[in-house]
């Protein structure tokens, strides 16, 4: 690991002040793709600005269909919330199937969604809920937050706060998993909103996580398995590594959507 | 360097180090409580589990820094002195190690997973005890003789009170 | 309580393991200690014109750095293949020049240039990295057949076309003339898969210079320490024999890969003297990926033909066997007689002929792993049996029957004598226990919930006890492989056991204590077992090929008999009565048949008190034995594996895995169950999920857990296990080894499982959900169809 200063502030604000005071200060949170970056000496952050203290950015709640999780949650507290898994159980689900235990006591979701990692669960479920990314300047809508695979809208110093979630109708996420890493290989996130179906695919994009506009219409046609049939899912999309290639990829996104729609709830 | 304290194995433990240091170096290298293992650099083979305050977490993934004030467990500190905890001896009465070097990291694991499965109600099958060990590897002993260790501690423990074990 | 043989005792090892209280290398610190951290080849292949270590000599911390040229001026060795092989056309092998530190090539992605030594382990490798190597990149080669392909990269100068060797075995016109004649042929084209040991505990060493002594100390991740020394010694020229001490301590798991001395021990020891510092340095696991020998990478054409009843008439077999870039300690062996020694099967082969060609790439060398060589070897033959079973739609297990070896001894045609077996007993047991009569219904019940049921064979036999030092000297080895063992019964008459052998998982302090515990009926807690240590135990090959039962057990045993008898002259004298009419039971010296006796502990006493011994005999009691045997040892078994394959996805699960096994006698079924269950694992780890990449340009893909994919818990089942045990005439014990059984018959039972699943033999290891995706595209697209 190379040298960096260690910063613990308890608000926001002096969360601001210490990343705006080193050049390359970062946001630490759970550590859990952060610390393995540094330690494999490929990040070299000149401060780590731990946010695990701030009060404001820790916690559930749950109002009506309104689900706000702080972004220093962790995997195993969003998991194990009751209240997210009477209101949108895919997500406590999908929190349930990152990493492993130790890894879910110490990942949080405002972490996994500002990394933006290709493979990355959460990005699905805020994609595919439509969700708002709350930050500490502006709220920024799913749609216009993700820029490609580890690229956000996120500015300079700006940290998540907070993601905040609209219950659906019926969602699920079905996740073929890196026999490896455990990371996605494909995941796709299928939910039935107030607005409409969203379906949002990690893992198998070339270019991070996307919504499938051919699966939306068809599934908003009818909500059933074999609506995804007859959609095209195109290889060119599709990244390609020594576990998957592109068509694979490109056919297991088709099954983890049939079973997704089969699984939704 | 940076002033740190830390409750380790119930003792008080203060040590200045540098902000880099991971929490499986301080407990090795600063404490020298050794039985905390590093097997990758990649955050995934458990070898390094310790609780901090009651909860499972990879100690090479951890700053101690960022652990100032925390309550850590180790390997070390699961025993009541001479008595052996029930997930220890089930390792031995069921053979779940070979060469030892996973060993730690698997009883840290089993033991948060037996506890936090007895916390929500929910049985502790097999396949559960299978897939909680996502992030454990072991490579003597085929994991066979890992989980019936488990499983028969998980049925000693449920008898005891949680708080005996920490 | 005593725990004699065949007792499930306890290990006693495991208080330390399960309290953290091992002693691993990594674990040690000495005094004046400093870090070492290495500067590695980036490339697969490069001339390196120049390094310069000025901005790292400037960095804190930093103590010196230290070049291959500057080691060569040392005179330290280079490093050695230890078998040499004869091609077929009688020249010695080629061998390239593997240097400790590069001189003038790096020939691999990780091939050691120069070493760093700095205060902390972080300012040494901070400091690596700030080492300027001013290299030139060169072509590069990584795959074995195109390694030998006209125009190919030369790994090295003196090794052409980068064949080190074409050894074969057998009888070629006999073997071609039966397959002409054959009314069935099956060929196959076999890949094995290149692996990475992958021991949890990353290589380590720590190297102490006492100037004053001129004396060296080494701590080191070791399955045999005096085989390091020796080596290190005779070889390497770092410190003579007396002047070199080896410390393997508590080693976490070697599997083949510690067997080794790499260049990383021979440099620490080098620099400790160099810097007058104690040097440690301790392998990351990207570091492992790296620079640990790998293992298998084979590609094989295989021709097996049979009669019309089916019984084999002729089996050939043609082998490329990538050695990486250097040939390192077993690699020229392992798919020689390691391999071809193994090629009859369980089977009366009348004919069997093969070659293997053996070559040079640019990537880490790859040596013996778990199986060495019988895994090769087990897996061909038996994907073999399997798909000629289906091609002549016979049962499969039927065809193995038809062929299966029954009178013993056996000599097969290729060299080895089999020792003894009941090959049509462990089938029996297996299927039993695998309920195979009830696999047609589990298939329907699995098809009707949309999967794939497979169910596939193994029957495999194996080599173990490697020795005896007679004949693997005249095949080429450079040591003998015998085992050594001293007996040291203390006055109060506790024991100590001092064994050649190393434990690194085996459970070595408990089976050893339970062979003195079954002899003189002391508790085994009562038995302290020393190993590892180099000044404490006098010499010992090691543990490795499953010989600490065969050959080190053995020589345990010859040395109690010694202990034996002068007890029993002891206790004679004492009791007035003749020796031979003297019986040792629990713990007490009987006169049998009558109610004189001595407790062990008396006797004990008596011979070091020595107010009252037999005329002329020495006092004390100790006693040492040296063991070679007359032959090896051949466990063998019959494994079932049963597999469901989601055809969508093409993932394989393993829903039952039977193993019934001959180790001959077992010391203790606890620890055997144990080895097959890792073993079996690591099997069903190449067979599915593991496998080494390196890209076109030699870079390894594979260099972290990220993608290299380690066998977890959710991805095996509990095992089935059953024995049948034959003794082993060829030592006192009758045990036949257990240690790599699972890793060598596992692979082609899931492999058979799988190809029988979905319906089409065309799939190599590891069958990942990828591959059995297009395995299944391909078997039902049209054109296969056709
Ligand atoms: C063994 C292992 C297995 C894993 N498996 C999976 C898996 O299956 N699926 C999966 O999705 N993930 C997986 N992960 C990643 C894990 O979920 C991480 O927890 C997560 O990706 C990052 O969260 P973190 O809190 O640890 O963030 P950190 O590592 O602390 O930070 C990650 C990045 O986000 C930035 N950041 C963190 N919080 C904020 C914030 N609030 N505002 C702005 N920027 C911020 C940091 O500066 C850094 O760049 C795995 C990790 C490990 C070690
Ligand atoms: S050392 Fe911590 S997970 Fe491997
Ligand atoms: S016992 Fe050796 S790695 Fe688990």
């Amino acid at each position: 690991m190379y040298p960096t200063t260690y910063h613990k502030p308890a608000s926001l604000s002096d969360a601001a002040a210490a990343l705006s005071a080193s050049d390359e200060a970062m946001v630490l949170a759970g550590g859990q793709t952060l610390l393995p970056t540094m330690k494999q000496r490929l990040a070299s952050p000149s401060a780590l600005v731990d946010i695990r203290a701030i009060p404001e950015l820790r916690g559930i709640t749950v109002s009506g269909a309104t689900v706000t999780i702080g972004a220093a949650t962790t995997h195993a507290e969003v998991a194990g919330h009751q209240g997210v898994q009477q209101t949108i159980p895919a997500l406590a689900c999908l929190a349930a199937g990152i990493g492993d235990p130790a890894v879910r006591h110490m990942g949080t979701i405002g972490g996994s969604v500002a990394n933006n990692d290709p493979a990355a669960d959460y990005p699905a479920a805020v994609l595919g809920l439509g969700a708002t990314v709350v930050t500490s300047t502006r709220e920024i809508a799913a749609d216009d937050f993700f820029e490609g695979m580890f690229a956000t809208a996120l500015e300079e110093g700006e940290i998540i706060t907070a993601i905040r979630f609209e219950a659906p109708k019926r969602a699920a996420y079905m996740k073929f998993r890196n026999p490896a890493s455990r990371y996605a290989i494909v995941g796709v996130f299928v939910a039935e909103t107030a607005a409409g179906v969203r379906v949002a695919v990690t893992g198998a994009g070339a270019d991070g996580v996307f919504r499938h506009s051919g699966m939306e219409e068809a599934l908003s046609a009818s909500f059933a398995p074999e609506a995804v049939d007859g959609c095209e899912v195109g290889e060119g999309d599709m990244a390609a590594d020594i576990h998957a290639s592109a068509p694979y990829r490109a056919h297991l996104v088709k099954v983890m959507a049939r079973r997704a729609v089969a699984g939704a709830v | 360097m940076t002033k740190v304290t830390m409750t380790v194995n119930g003792k008080a433990q203060t040590r200045d180090v540098p902000d880099t240091t991971l929490l499986s170096d301080f407990l090795r290298e600063e404490l020298r409580l050794t039985g905390t293992h590093v097997g990758c650099d990649t955050s995934q083979c458990g070898a390094c589990v310790v609780h901090v305050d009651g909860r499972a977490v990879k100690a090479c993934t951890a700053l101690a820094v960022a652990l100032d004030g925390a309550e850590v467990t180790t390997i070390e500190g699961v025993a009541q002195g001479k008595e052996l905890h029930p997930m220890q001896v089930a390792f031995n009465d069921h053979h779940g190690l070979q060469c030892g070097f996973c060993t730690p990291g698997m009883i840290m694991t089993g033991i948060d997973m037996v506890e936090r499965y007895k916390a929500s109600g929910l049985p502790l099958t097999e396949e559960a005890i299978r897939h909680e060990l996502e992030g454990n590897i072991c490579r003597c002993t085929g994991y066979h003789n890992i989980v019936r260790a488990i499983e028969d501690a998980a049925q000693k423990m449920q008898a005891a009170p949680a708080a005996a074990a920490e | 309580m005593t725990d004699g043989i065949g007792a499930r005792a306890k290990r006693k090892e495991d208080r330390r393991f399960t309290t953290g209280k091992g002693k691993y290398t990594d674990d040690i610190r000495v005094e004046n200690q400093a870090y070492a951290a290495f500067v590695r080849c980036p490339v697969a292949h490069a001339r390196i014109n120049g390094i310069d270590a000025s901005a790292a000599l400037a960095m804190e911390g930093v103590i010196a750095v230290h070049t291959g040229p500057e080691l060569k001026a040392d005179g330290i060795g280079d490093l050695i293949a230890g078998w040499a092989i004869t091609s077929k056309d009688g020249s010695p092998m080629k061998t390239g020049v593997w240097s400790p530190l590069v001189t003038e090539y790096g020939r691999y992605v990780g091939d050691a240039i120069a070493i760093v030594v700095a205060e902390t382990q972080a300012q040494a490798r901070a400091a690596a990295e700030a080492v300027e190597v001013d290299f030139e990149e060169l072509p590069a080669v990584v795959v074995a057949d195109k390694a030998l392909e006209e125009g190919a990269a030369q790994v090295h100068e003196n090794v052409p076309g980068n064949l080190i060797y074409t050894w074969e075995l057998g009888d070629e016109a006999r073997t071609d003339a039966a397959m002409a004649n054959a009314s069935h042929v099956t060929e196959l084209d076999i890949v094995n898969n290149r692996l990475s040991p992958n021991a949890m505990e990353p290589r380590s060493a720590v190297a102490v210079y006492d100037e004053a002594e001129d004396h060296y100390t080494l701590y080191t991740t070791s399955q045999n320490p005096h085989v390091a020394r020796l080596v290190l010694s005779a070889f390497y020229n770092v410190a003579p024999e007396h002047k070199l001490r080896v410390i393997a301590p508590d080693v976490g798991g070697g599997f083949g890969s510690k067997i080794y001395i790499y260049p990383e021990e021979i440099a620490c020891l080098w620099a400790s003297m160099k810097t007058g510092r104690s040097v440690k340095w301790t392998s990351e696991r990207g570091e492992a990926f790296l620079t640990d020998a790998h293992g298998r990478d084979h590609v094989t054409k295989a021709k097996m033909g049979f009669d019309n009843e089916g019984r084999i008439v002729a089996f050939h077999v043609d082998t490329i066997a990538n050695l990486g870039a250097y040939a390192s300690l077993f690699a020229t062996v392992t798919p020689t007689y390691l391999y071809g020694t193994l090629w009859s099967g369980q089977y009366d082969i009348p004919a069997i002929y093969g070659t293997v060609r053996a070559v040079h790439t640019n990537t880490v060398p790859v040596d013996a792993y778990r199986g060495a060589g019988r895994p090769e070897a087990t897996y061909m033959i038996e994907r073999m049996m399997e798909v000629a079973a289906r091609e002549m739609r016979m049962d499969p297990a039927e065809l193995r029957r038809r062929n299966f070896i029954r009178e013993f001894p056996y000599q097969t045609q290729v060299i080895l004598a089999y020792d003894s077996g009941d090959f049509d007993a462990i089938l029996d047991k297996a299927q039993k226990a695998a309920d195979v009569a009830g696999f047609p219904e589990r298939r329907a019940e699995a098809e009707a919930r949309g999967k794939l049921r497979g169910l596939g064979y193994s029957t495999f036999i194996e080599a173990c006890g490697l020795a005896p030092s007679a004949a693997v000297g005249s095949l080429g080895a450079g040591v003998g492989l015998w085992e050594s063992a001293e007996v040291r019964v203390n006055p109060v008459g506790t024991v100590e056991i001092l064994t050649g052998a190393h434990s690194h998982g085996q459970g070595h302090e408990t089976t050893f204590a339970q062979l003195v515990s079954d002899r003189f009926g002391v508790p085994i807690d009562n038995v302290q077992i020393v190993h590892g240590d180099t000044d404490k135990v006098q010499f010992g090959m090691g543990t490795y090929g499953s010989r600490s039962g065969p050959v080190g057990m053995s020589a345990v045993m010859k040395a109690l008999d010694k202990v034996e008898a002068k007890a029993k002259k002891i206790a004679a004298h004492t009791l007035e009565a003749s020796e031979d009419d003297l019986v040792i039971e629990n713990g007490e010296v009987k006169v049998a048949g009558t109610d004189r006796k001595m407790g062990w502990h008396e006797v004990a006493l008596a011979a070091y008190t020595a107010h009252n011994l037999p005329e002329g005999l020495e006092p004390g009691l100790k006693e040492g034995a040296f063991f070679d045997p007359v032959n090896f040892s051949f466990p063998s078994g019959a494994l079932i594996c049963e597999v469901e394959v989601d055809p969508e996805t093409g993932v394989t699960e393993v829903v039952q895995f039977t193993a019934a096994d001959d180790f001959g006698t077992i010391i203790n079924p606890m620890i055997v169950e144990g080895q097959v269950h890792g073993g079996v694992t690591q099997g069903i780890g190449q067979a599915l999920l593991e496998r080494v990449v390196y890209d076109e340009d030699g870079q390894l893909v594979t260099g972290s857990y990220m993608d290299y994919c380690m066998p977890r818990a959710d991805d095996v089942p509990s095992y089935v296990l059953d024995h049948h045990s034959t003794p082993s005439p060829n030592n006192p014990l009758g045990l036949k080894g257990c240690g790599e059984a699972g890793a060598i018959g596992a692979p082609p039972a899931v492999i058979n499982a799988i190809t029988d699943a979905i319906g089409t033999d065309d799939l190599q290891m590891p069958a990942t959900p990828m591959a059995v995706w297009q395995a299944l595209a391909w078997a039902r697209s049209p054109v296969a169809a056709e």
